[in-house]
């Protein structure tokens, strides 16, 4: 049974919103947080295993030090202060993707804190998000839920727990309560995640694939009446594992709400679990005793005290983050904030910079990417770089256009051929004979033969009907199957007919 | 006096999934309540600049290289589990989500 929502429009009148987001990011070392065993997605199941990953008793856990620096980069990389003492924790619960019956993380002594970032919506309006906390820990194991339906957990008979993720080292992060965002709220949602995302694969510190767990995201959202300053009860809404997600699931939460406390009721503080093919959230469990998680020092780990030395050494090793290097970008290719902003949409960044990196002026590599390769991409239902189209291709096909061999619209053809695996552009051109005739005894006979086909339209020109010549050209190219450079071919018709151009 | 009574007992029973009676409640509620007193008359031996300790030596960054180690197999991984099924560990139904 579906709940009751209100209009988003509705419920914008009525209520602002308040955000928070806990977004978990899988780190991308060889090996997992505590132990030696591979951090490998798709493995065979319970063979990435260690006696430590399975919490077996005696074991004893070591932190991975790459761990730690990458999260100490991201901690930086979000305008964190970084503690100069860090413990870890035991958080205990159970359940059996925790084979050990307590999750390492950290409780009050986080690596990471007080951080703050921008983020830019489509529009260019700025948010400034203040982070919390980001903290180290472990992922759980993959349970699947058999005999029910359709893998869900209501009515299954039992689970199969698969510990190869158990360990998985991850950094938490937690925001501030966001404030303001108003009716951008679900746009925010998205516009944040997928800011994160895009630093931590800047920072190389993970693989930042949604679609495989790599960034996963709980969105916390509460209502509370336009003018109220007082923060209503929250939910927390699990499962929302894609940027489209956040941004729906944010949506459809103010909704809920507003729909509750339309009716005079209150909200249940809970989990909601999203659910992507009904576009719907539902009730999880409650937040109760089950979330005294009664934290205490791990007695297995020692602290991680950090120096400025270290600190600094790490943060010379951060890359331009990605909203530095998209403004550097922008302002070193010229684009209006239109072509640049459908340029990321159309994820063609990455392609852009390589060709420009490659040799071809940035407005030239656009028109590429977002013209004949966008449509191939689109055609094919592939992503731009899997077309076969790269920057070389792109930087060939134009050195052979301003060269005058080919024209656009060979161009385009001679790059049906490369996506299509027939080689290289130049080599194409010289295979297929698709070089532009601009020889001028061939383009003469063509141009009387042309002529001579079409009396009326020569007289025309010769009575100083210039603009007929495009018939002319016209007759000329699709005899040279379009191969003629009509430039030469119009300059050609004029001189033998005697007039000037 | 201790904060420690039947009930606090009894949850806390419940979060360490330990089955107890009422006789057992009740026994343990009083013993629970002397051990968390005579800890607590620790607390009053120290200061509050002196800070809590969790580990009795004073090590740091004790860190490993990120180098993949030795791994159980599937077979090992699985052979202390109480019940299993195509490779993996085999668990009774959960009621509540997570």
């Amino acid at each position: 049974m579906s709940d009751e929502i209100l209009s988003f429009e509705e419920a914008m009148e009525k209520y602002d919103p308040v955000l928070g987001f806990e977004v978990h990011v899988e780190l991308n070392t060889a090996t997992k947080m505590f132990d030696s065993a591979p951090n490998e997605f798709g493995d065979t199941p319970n063979t990435n295993i260690t006696p430590v990953s399975l919490g077996l008793p005696g074991v004893l856990p070591v932190v991975n030090g790459k761990a730690v620096e990458s999260s100490i980069k991201l901690g930086l990389a979000l305008g964190c202060e970084i503690a100069p003492v860090s413990h870890f924790a035991r958080k205990n619960y159970f359940y059996p993707d925790t084979p050990k019956n307590f999750q390492t993380s950290q409780y009050d002594e986080p690596i990471a804190a007080n951080g703050s970032i921008d983020i830019e919506l489509e529009d260019g309006t700025v948010f400034t998000i203040d982070i919390e906390r980001a903290h180290m820990e472990e992922d759980a194991g993959k349970l699947t839920h058999m005999g029910g339906s359709a893998g869900r957990i209501q009515g299954a008979e039992f689970s199969l727990v698969d510990y190869n993720r158990a360990g998985v080292p991850l950094v938490e992060i937690v925001t501030r309560p966001i404030v303001g965002a108003g009716d951008r709220a679900p746009e925010l949602a998205r516009a944040y995640v997928a800011a994160i995302r895009d630093i931590v694969k800047a920072l190389g510190i993970s693989d930042a694939r949604m679609e495989r767990g790599n960034v996963r995201c709980d969105a916390n959202v509460s209502l509370m009446p336009k003018g109220s300053t007082e923060f209503g009860t929250r939910t927390e809404t699990k499962n929302v594992n894609s940027l489209r997600s956040v941004e729906r699931a944010v949506r459809y939460e103010i909704q809920r709400h507003a729909a509750v406390l339309e009716a005079g009721e209150k909200i249940v503080q809970e989990t909601r679990m999203w659910h992507e093919d009904t576009r719907e959230t539902t009730a999880g469990r409650p937040k109760s005793d089950a979330d005294d998680y009664r934290y205490f020092p791990e007695p297995d780990l020692v602290p991680v005290v950090t120096d400025s030395e270290w600190i600094e050494r790490l943060r010379g090793e951060l890359p331009e983050m990605p909203a530095e290097r998209n403004k550097r970008l922008k302002t070193e290719w010229g684009f209006s904030d239109e072509e640049f902003r459908d340029v990321i949409n159309a994820g063609a960044l990455e392609p852009i910079e390589a060709t420009v990196a490659a040799g071809a002026p940035a407005s030239v590599a656009r028109k590429w990417w977002m013209g004949e390769i966008a449509r191939i991409a689109k055609e094919r239902e592939v992503e731009l770089t899997e077309t076969g189209a790269t920057a070389e291709t792109v930087v060939e096909l134009n050195k052979l256009v301003e060269a005058k061999k080919i024209n656009d619209k060979i161009a385009r053809q001679v790059l049906g051929f490369v996506v299509d695996g027939e080689g290289k552009p130049a080599d194409i051109v010289e295979k297929r004979g698709l070089a532009v005739v601009s020889d001028d005894g061939a383009l003469s006979s063509a141009v009387d033969e042309a002529l001579a086909a079409m009396p009326d339209v020569a007289d025309k020109i010769r009575a100083g009907k210039v603009q007929a010549a495009g018939a002319v050209v016209g007759q000329v190219m699709k005899a040279t199957r379009g191969q003629a450079d009509a430039a030469r071919v119009r300059e050609l018709i004029l001189e033998k007919l005697g007039v000037e151009g | 006096m201790s904060d420690i009574n039947r009930e606090t007992v009894a949850h806390l029973a419940q979060l360490a999934h330990i089955e107890m009676t009422d006789t057992e409640l009740d026994a343990l509620a009083s013993e629970l309540g002397i051990i968390v007193e005579s800890v607590a008359s620790v607390s009053e031996a120290v200061s509050d600049d002196i800070p809590a300790t969790s580990h009795p030596i004073p090590l740091k960054n004790v860190f490993r290289e990120d180098v993949v180690g030795e791994t159980l197999t599937a077979e090992e991984a699985l052979s202390g589990a109480p019940d299993e099924a195509d490779g993996k560990f085999k668990v009774p139904a959960i009621l509540v989500e997570d």
